[in-house]
């Protein structure tokens, strides 16, 4: 239990005990970081739409294209495209239907249901068309799961506690905790606008919990996951810089 | 005689190579120095310049080799940063300072490694 503290304030005077021994100078740097994905060729962005599921408090597919259509707005060089966002949900079913399957696809709920719509980014021709439509853009889509969580599990809390003489001692106490949140999972795919083919793809997923008692509202917790998840998404389409420090030595 | 002669010779030797290694020490050190003057105004291709000169001076010197991993570093150049890095902890296994930087440098290293194979 005490090992890691140990560990950590040991390695901390030897750094020290080192800085005292040797001439060193701290300095800032940055470190850049080249973008996941090379989007020379590409003036635009097409934010398509998700395939979107879980809860029906938050309209995924609405939501996360807006997010990211603003976000690349300010955050990457690419002109980003005004459009209406595409109903994937839709277009999977009819692909489905065409192909021969009568069946309509069943209602996402969960993870494993997406699996009847996945298809629909496989489709080069469909995407093909969709980029000659607007000019060959680099296009974003995806799937999106936001559903709802509920963890019960045993959580060490801190309490207060006075003893006969009335002295306050903080103890440690373990209670049985009922927690609602969260979860985001899914993937972005980025497509080439010019041939319909599947550039580069990313899963993600975050979870967020709160006590029970505590009312969120869904579309709240659906922005602070996503803004988790939003450097990790520029990261594939423009270079970041890393901030940190280091030790010069003599 | 002959036996004699030998380590007078090795004596003589050490006499020579001995001031060798500390002008190039002293020599590396100042292009150090120099280094870390222009890395602190941001003229990092300066110090790159100064810190590989130190290191083609004196290639045992620990603190040129860390530095110029700084500057790799801060540069992007990722790979020329790791191999420099592991050169100054060859050099000085023991140093607490290299060690820090290089599990910094780590950190970042890793996290772009694990985006690029997604």
């Amino acid at each position: 239990m005490i090992a890691r503290p140990v560990k950590a304030l040991s390695s901390l005077v030897a750094v020290l005990l080192a800085a005292a021994c040797t001439n060193s100078f701290e300095i800032p740097i940055e470190t850049p970081i080249l973008p996941k994905l090379d989007v020379g060729a590409f003036q635009r962005v097409l934010v398509a739409g998700f395939i979107a599921g879980g809860t029906e408090d938050v309209d995924g597919n609405l939501e996360t294209t807006r997010l990211l259509r603003s976000q690349l707005r300010t955050k990457s060089q690419l002109r980003v495209i005004d459009s209406d966002v595409l109903p994937l949900v839709d277009v999977a079913a009819e692909g489905r239907d065409s192909g021969g399957a009568a069946t309509a696809p069943p209602p996402i709920k969960e993870e494993k249901d997406l699996e009847a719509y996945e298809h629909v980014f496989a489709n080069v021709e469909y995407w093909k068309k969709i980029g000659e439509e607007y000019q060959q853009p680099l296009i974003v889509t995806g799937t999106v799961m936001f559903t709802p969580l509920q963890r019960n599990s045993i959580v060490q809390r801190e309490q207060e506690v006075y003893d006969s003489f009335g002295r306050r001692r903080v103890v440690p106490v373990r209670t049985y905790m009922e927690r609602k949140g969260f979860s985001l999972d899914g993937r972005f795919i980025f497509i080439d606008g010019r041939s319909g083919a599947t550039l580069h793809s990313e899963s993600f997923g975050e979870q967020i919990l709160y006590n029970a008692n505590q009312t969120t509202p869904a579309l709240s917790s659906y922005f602070e996951l996503m803004d988790r998840l939003i450097p990790t998404f520029l990261s594939t389409l423009s270079s970041q810089k890393i901030k940190g420090t280091r030790i010069l030595l003599q | 005689m002959r036996t004699a002669a030998i380590p007078l010779a090795v004596f003589l030797l050490t006499l020579v190579t001995v001031p060798l290694q500390a002008d190039a020490r002293s020599d590396a050190k100042k292009q150090v120095e120099f280094g870390i003057t222009v890395a602190q105004r941001g003229l990092w291709r300066e110090a790159i310049y100064r810190w590989e000169r130190a290191a083609q001076i004196d290639p045992s010197y620990a603190p040129a080799h860390n530095n110029l991993a700084i500057a790799y570093e801060h540069e992007g150049d990722l790979a020329k940063a790791r191999t420099a890095y592991e050169r100054a902890l060859e050099l000085e296994p023991g140093n607490a300072l290299i060690k820090q930087n290089y599990e910094l440098f780590r950190e970042i290293n890793d996290r772009t490694t694990r985006q690029g194979t997604q």
